[in-house]
């Protein structure tokens, strides 16, 4: 196979590194990393250097992106680890099916949904992808195929979902769909004053649905600290549409997408131009009270109608702190995390919060019963990363712990901490890769695959 | 549905895209290929996707004896052929041509003699049948000999005026001839090779294939800018030409 030397960074634009890309157009070819070892990369979604390596091989999974089986009865769909949500939405929504979980864009690989065992709106009710995964191919390190099931070779299935591509290459990957009536969803915004009023409507059973998330406003300070527009929804049924689109539920009429063409001058995301977007949001989006229909892309994934968005922050990139704070003490963990962040001074563009329920079972897995926080922060060197060390400490002093997915600056030390199954996990992967063969930027940063 | 097109060679990410392409549009696919376990899987997805009836078989584009036999087992599957695609093809190594006999032959017979050979065949037929349609995927290559790849290039020159010749007989019949010439698309051919410039996605171009047969085009530049970078390129001057580095 012939091979691209290329810089290569996340979704984040920070870190970059110089890979040797390699880019099967045949399924076979996803066995390729076997001998001299590297990292598959999806669609590059992950925000860090999960999908890097500096100096090494990234096989790209992008041309292996075939449906094999549909069941149209049943809902099950196989297909190869490239395939993107958004190709899947458009085979399976017109057929009256929809990914039992997805993440917050549709430019996500299968591969990539396992691997880091993405959650959704509905993870207090559904749980992560892992649950959706009725089985997949693993390529190991010696390029055998294993077929891995929650009940066949069972431990390596859960050492895979939220392994961090770290256990082999997935090939074939089967998933339980839901069935929908239609393909449009009955939203509804609901203004929280404080944290507190978004920790309680994310919970309680009047404001909460089967996705619901907050979006938090970053700007606000005192007692409108984490001020949020809680927004929730529901799968419409036929009958709840408007007559227009009852005659072909499932039909959408997606839009086109714009592009951020080029990076943007570094300037413009900046503290004014945040604040000034956050009050507009909070107001034009939390005005939102009573119940409206929207296509199902407008809701689960509203940034990716911009393609290349992360080039708003321009050339110095960005990047997303995500941790998950346990339930109990969520509040107060949360109220540190943003009055950390506001006596930073740091502007941060976005923010999210979202209710995660049970644990998956996945020793790496990121979820746990709690709140996971998400800040979207332009990159500022040394200062930006004095502050995600400090939002660390919070993060560890109440058990919580981030997600590998969005991480590009964590320490080896605190990842041991945060992630107590890390030895269980290891036990599996020396099974599957003795001779440590996978690894990222990742995971050489972290010690993932070194012995405790 | 509109018939079925028989993709050669479909196993190459031009021929996946534009038997999607055709596929979107409510044709039958007839997948051809040698690599028979790609082939299922590419036929699954196309069928799932669109679904319309997809067949798969094999073949080889120097097994010339083979063929006659390979085509009627296509007809016999699939109907008489609303379309082909002729999408094989080998680039080689020209620095390895000039000293291996192999490898020129191969590059020959993959690019040239083995799709006139299945043509001859199809042509035929279409003809008698008075509709269809042919597409010959050539490539800039053949339109002036370079150092770097006159091989590949003299046998897509030559496929280029056959398809020429074929378009010219078939027209009286109302059978169409598409020929293609892409500049650099992005496929296992050309990826992570030096030099490439203004690369196309296999998408794009199967789109474009398929349009240029809806429009009853006669030859295809994908993308577009490469007619005119070939009529730079044909017009410099022999005497300068030959000394270029190219
Ligand atoms: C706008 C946006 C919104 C997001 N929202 C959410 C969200 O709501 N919830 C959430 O959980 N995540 C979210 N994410 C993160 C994203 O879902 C994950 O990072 C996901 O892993 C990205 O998939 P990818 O195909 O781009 O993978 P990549 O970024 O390419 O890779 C991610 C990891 O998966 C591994 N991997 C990829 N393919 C394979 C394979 N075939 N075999 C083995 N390993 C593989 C890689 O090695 C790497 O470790 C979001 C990201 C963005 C950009
Ligand atoms: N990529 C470019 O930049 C570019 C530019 C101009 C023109 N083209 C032309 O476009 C066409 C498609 O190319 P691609 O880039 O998609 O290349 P590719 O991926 O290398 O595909 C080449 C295809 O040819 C098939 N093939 C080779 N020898 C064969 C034989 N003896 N019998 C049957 N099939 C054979 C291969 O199939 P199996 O190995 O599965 O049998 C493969 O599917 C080719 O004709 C190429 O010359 C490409």
């Amino acid at each position: 196979m012939n091979r691209l030397t290329e810089n290569l960074s996340g979704w984040g634009r920070y870190p970059v590194a110089q890979c040797g890309l390699l880019r099967p157009e045949r399924h076979k070819g996803l066995g390729g990393l076997s001998a001299e070892g590297g990292i598959a990369r999806g669609q590059g979604r992950s925000y860090g250097d999960a999908a890097l390596n500096q100096d090494g091989a990234v096989l790209l999974t992008e041309r292996l992106n075939r449906l094999s089986a549909f069941d149209s009865e049943r809902g099950t769909v196989t297909a190869e680890s490239g395939l993107t949500l958004r190709e899947l939405l458009d085979v399976v929504v017109p057929r009256g099916w929809f990914p039992l979980v997805t993440p917050g864009t549709g430019y996500v690989s299968l591969g990539g949904c396992i691997a880091a065992d993405v959650h959704g709106k509905n993870h207090h009710h559904d749980g992560a992808f892992s649950r959706s995964v009725l089985e997949f191919e693993l390529f190991d390190a010696d390029g055998a195929v294993r077929t891995c099931s929650p009940d066949v070779q069972s431990e390596a299935f859960n050492a895979t979902m939220g392994g961090m591509g770290l256990t082999g290459v997935i090939g074939d990957v089967t998933l339980q769909l839901r069935p929908v009536e239609t393909a449009w969803i009955q939203a509804q915004h609901a203004p929280a004053r404080d944290l507190e009023q978004a920790l309680t409507f994310l919970q309680d059973n009047e404001h909460d649905a089967r996705y619901s998330v907050a979006w938090i406003d970053l700007q606000s300070r005192g007692r409108a600290l984490g001020r949020s527009v809680v927004m929730t929804g529901e799968h419409a049924v036929r009958d709840a549409l408007p007559a227009a689109h009852r005659a072909d539920p499932l039909q959408l009429k997606l839009r086109g997408e714009r592009n951020v063409p080029l990076d943007m001058p570094g300037w413009l995301l900046n503290p004014l131009t945040i604040r000034a977007f956050n009050a507009l949001y909070y107001r034009l989006e939390g005005r939102k009270t009573s119940p409206f229909i929207v296509g199902y892309d407008k809701f689960f994934y509203p940034l990716d109608a911009l393609g290349h968005w992360n080039r708003l922050y321009g050339k110095r990139g960005f990047v997303q702190y995500q941790c998950v704070v346990p339930l109990e003490q969520a509040h107060e963990t949360l109220r540190q995390l943003l009055d950390a962040l506001a006596a930073s001074g740091h502007a941060a563009f976005l923010g999210v919060l979202k209710r995660l329920g049970a644990a998956s079972a996945g020793q790496l897995a990121f979820s746990m019963p709690g709140y996971t926080l998400a800040l979207d922060l332009p990159f500022g060197g040394a200062a930006t990363l004095e502050l995600l060390q400090r939002f660390d400490e919070i993060v560890l002093a109440h058990g919580g712990r981030v997600y590998l997915a969005k991480d590009a600056r964590l320490s080896a030390e605190s990842f041991r901490q945060m992630y107590p199954r890390y030895d269980e996990w290891l036990a599996v992967k020396q099974t599957l890769d003795p001779q440590g063969r996978f690894s990222s930027s990742l995971s050489r940063r972290l010690g993932i695959g070194e012995p405790s | 549905m509109k018939g079925t097109v028989l993709i050669l060679g479909a196993s190459s990410a031009i021929a996946r895209a534009t038997a999607a392409a055709f596929a979107s549009r409510g044709y039958g696919l007839y997948l051809a290929g040698r690599d028979e376990e790609e082939l299922a899987r590419d036929a699954a997805d196309l069928a799932i996707r669109h679904q319309v009836p997809v067949a798969t078989g094999r073949f080889d584009a120097e097994a010339f004896a083979q063929h006659p036999a390979f085509i009627e087992q296509v007809v016999e599957a699939s109907g008489e052929l609303a379309g082909v695609v002729v999408a094989f093809g080998y680039l080689g190594e020209q620095s390895r041509a000039v000293h291996d006999w192999d490898e020129t032959l191969a590059i020959i017979q993959r690019n040239y003699t083995g799709a006139v050979s299945l043509l001859n065949l199809c042509a035929n037929r279409m003809e008698q049948a008075g509709t269809g349609f042919i597409v010959g995927i050539a490539s800039v290559a053949g339109d002036r000999g370079r150092q770097s790849n006159y091989t590949y290039g003299s046998a897509k020159g030559a496929f280029a005026l056959y398809l020429q010749g074929l378009r010219n007989r078939l027209a009286p019949a109302g059978v169409r001839v598409l020929t293609v010439k892409p500049g650099f698309v992005d496929t296992g051919m050309t990826f992570g090779l030096p030099g490439m410039f203004l690369v196309a996605s296999p998408r794009y171009v199967g789109e474009r294939i398929a349009r240029a047969v809806e429009r009853g085009r006669d030859v295809l530049y994908v993308p577009w800018f490469w007619r005119y970078i070939m009529l730079i390129i044909t017009h410099i001057p022999e005497r300068i030409f030959k000394r270029l580095k190219l």
